[in-house]
């Protein structure tokens, strides 16, 4: 339980659980949505918050909190598949370009630098535009998941290099293991707040675009999601008209939620890192 | 001869191999997605209701048949594209007829390449100033105090931020337009022109200079601090050199260095968001056509805008990439 207090003792870490808790509650929530999520028309139209609908209800006629449980999930539906599956690509290539070197290595990064250069945003509108009826949650998250890894694994490489170079890799190789243990064993501790930082941020940046996407209309509009949401808002005039308790919903969630991503990733990384651990137990 | 060899030439090559690779995307993409592009969108302008006359139509569908390559075999139809690429020749705009795009993109670019420097180079200048220095000063307050402030704007995406910004100061607080500024063709440059330009671009360019200073901020505060304990800096600390000494010439160069490789890494990122960031506010660059064409359904107009787009930004990395060698000692003297 030792670590479980010295977790909670970094502030940024108690402000990122309570948040996060609190979004995954409501992202839970919708499956006890009294609504249907897609229908229009459900509940009177533009009224500002008051019991029973506690953030008001939109002029598509949805109750906005109820819409907003099913935006939470579905955004991290898109996100973490996102961020998963560009993951495993990132580490693979990562691992692999590091360790082996040479003419593999200049390839992967060659092809890495190409996807870090040219202005993503513009291909996977490219993209979008032609799967317009395909983009569901999930194709979404694969879509952002293939463009998603180059930064990563560049990151993941360049620890990777520096770790081939220590000593105990030398010793390790010399008593005889091989190259699997050598990586699954020593390696991945090292690079484990590595990747867990990069999912984060991956899953940050995956979010964002699916909003500008959304913006843009190249998703499923009908399916709720933050992007959606705060489309369906911009477009009915939700600022001019004054109904900030629709548009302010969508936005709000998504700045806590990413938020909360981070100063997660930045408290769980540091408390990983092995140097810091080390210090850590030496003060204790 | 030697740096010519080992620095130049793998640049170059990176160069023409990204521009060739980006631009073959741009003639792949339609054909991975296995249906007849050219119908959907002729359809698709239909449905929206705008009325194309039958010569419109005609030469759409053969723009389109071409642009997308579906006139002969697979290579001669690459051929043809290259071509057309080279000559900046990108067909008529759907609706803008008969405008050809390569006109639209011509008037637009200007904004956002203004928009896009301008605010990378303050962005990234000021990050990295206020970096070093709470780096340097690490464990005083304020700077513990700055570090917390950044990390919770650092996460938030451009868009939102954007619309957060927009809100607060356009119709929260009236102080800045919504945009909505339209150019002729023709600028002349007046003051009144100049202050629109500054009350319309202010919003935009401090988005993107918080969001972009924000992570040069990070890294340069890391930076620095690890600088600070390598032994050459502790020696010259120890041997009483002063302190403005230490941290113009002995910290900075160190941790200019990986900063200045980092902006070429981050062109890519930082222009995207450049155009994300001038959809929010009805910017009158690249992303504004890019949010109309878009919806719109104009696919040549997004085909030219990309196109221009990798040329423009790979073209920036290879200038930031030849500028680099005077900055490094170790390249220079090689």
């Amino acid at each position: 339980m030792v670590w479980l207090k010295e977790l909670f003792g970094d502030y940024r870490f108690t402000v990122s659980f309570v948040l996060l808790s609190l979004l995954l509650a409501l992202a839970v929530l919708s499956f006890f949505s009294p609504y249907d999520p897609v229908r229009w028309l459900q509940v009177p139209r533009d009224k500002p918050p008051a019991w029973p609908h506690i953030l008001g209800t939109n002029s598509k006629g949805q109750d906005v909190f109820w819409e907003a449980t099913f935006a939470i999930r579905n955004s991290l539906i898109i996100a973490f598949i996102a961020g998963i599956v560009s993951r495993v690509v990132a580490v693979l290539v990562g691992f692999i370009a590091g360790y082996r070197g040479g003419l593999v290595d200049r390839m992967l990064m060659g092809i890495a630098d190409a996807l870090l250069v040219i202005p993503l945003f513009l291909i996977l509108v490219m993209i979008a535009m032609l799967l317009r009826e395909a983009m569901t949650l999930i194709n979404t998250g694969l879509l952002l998941a293939f463009f998603g890894w180059a930064w990563d694994a560049r990151t993941i490489r360049s620890q990777i290099l520096s770790l081939r170079e220590r000593e105990f890799t030398q010793t390790s190789l010399l008593s005889g293991n091989g190259t699997l243990p050598l990586v699954t064993k020593e390696y991945l501790p090292f690079t484990i707040p590595l990747i867990l930082s990069t999912l984060i941020n991956n899953i940050a940046w995956a979010i964002g675009m699916e909003i500008v996407l959304a913006i843009l209309g190249l998703v499923r509009l009908e399916i709720p999601t933050l992007g959606t949401m705060l489309k369906w808002a911009i477009d009915y005039q939700a600022m001019l008209l004054g109904h900030w308790w629709w548009i302010l919903t969508p936005l709000v969630l998504t700045v806590f939620l990413l938020v909360a991503l981070y100063l997660l990733s930045v408290s769980v990384s540091e408390y990983l890192d092995p140097r810091v651990r080390i210090q850590r137990i030496g003060t204790r | 001869m030697r740096f010519l060899r080992s620095y130049l030439l793998p640049r170059l090559i990176q160069y023409v191999l990204v521009v060739f690779s980006g631009i073959t995307a741009v003639f792949l993409i339609p054909r991975l997605a296995g249906q007849d592009p050219v119908l959907e969108m002729i359809a698709q302008i239909q449905v929206q209701g705008s009325t194309l006359d039958p010569t419109a139509v005609k030469s759409l569908t053969e723009t389109l048949r071409e642009l997308y390559g579906l006139k002969g075999t697979m290579f001669e139809q690459y051929l043809t594209m290259w071509k057309r690429v080279l000559h900046f020749d990108f067909g008529p705009s759907f609706f803008q007829f008969p405008t050809p795009v390569s006109d639209l993109l011509r008037i637009y670019l200007p904004w956002t390449l203004g928009l896009f420097l301008t605010s990378t180079v303050i962005a990234w200048l000021l990050g990295n100033i206020v970096g070093a220095i709470a780096g340097y000063f690490s464990h005083r307050s304020w700077s513990k105090a700055l570090d917390t402030a950044i990390m919770f704007v650092r996460p938030i995406p451009h868009y939102i931020f954007g619309v957060l910004l927009l809100i607060l100061f356009a119709y929260a607080w009236r102080i800045f337009p919504l945009g909505g500024l339209v150019f002729g063709r023709r600028v002349v440059f007046n003051l009144a022109l100049v202050v629109a330009v500054l009350k319309h671009s202010f919003l935009p360019a401090l988005t993107l200079v918080i969001l972009g200073g924000a992570a040069w901020f990070q890294q340069m505060k890391l930076l620095v601090q690890n600088v600070k304990r390598e032994d050459f800096v502790q020696y010259a600390q120890s041997g009483g050199i002063r302190e403005k000494t230490l941290i113009f010439r002995y910290i900075l160069p160190n941790a200019m260095l990986p900063q200045v490789t980092q902006l070429a890494l981050q062109f890519g990122q930082a222009f995207s968001g450049t155009l994300i960031i001038e959809m929010v506010f009805s910017y009158p660059g690249m992303g504004l056509l890019l949010y109309r064409s878009v919806t719109r359904g104009d696919y040549n107009l997004v085909m030219g805008i990309t196109v221009l787009s990798i040329l423009t930004i790979t073209t920036a990395v290879l200038l930031l990439d030849l500028l680099y060698p005077l900055l490094d000692p170790r390249i220079r003297h090689r």
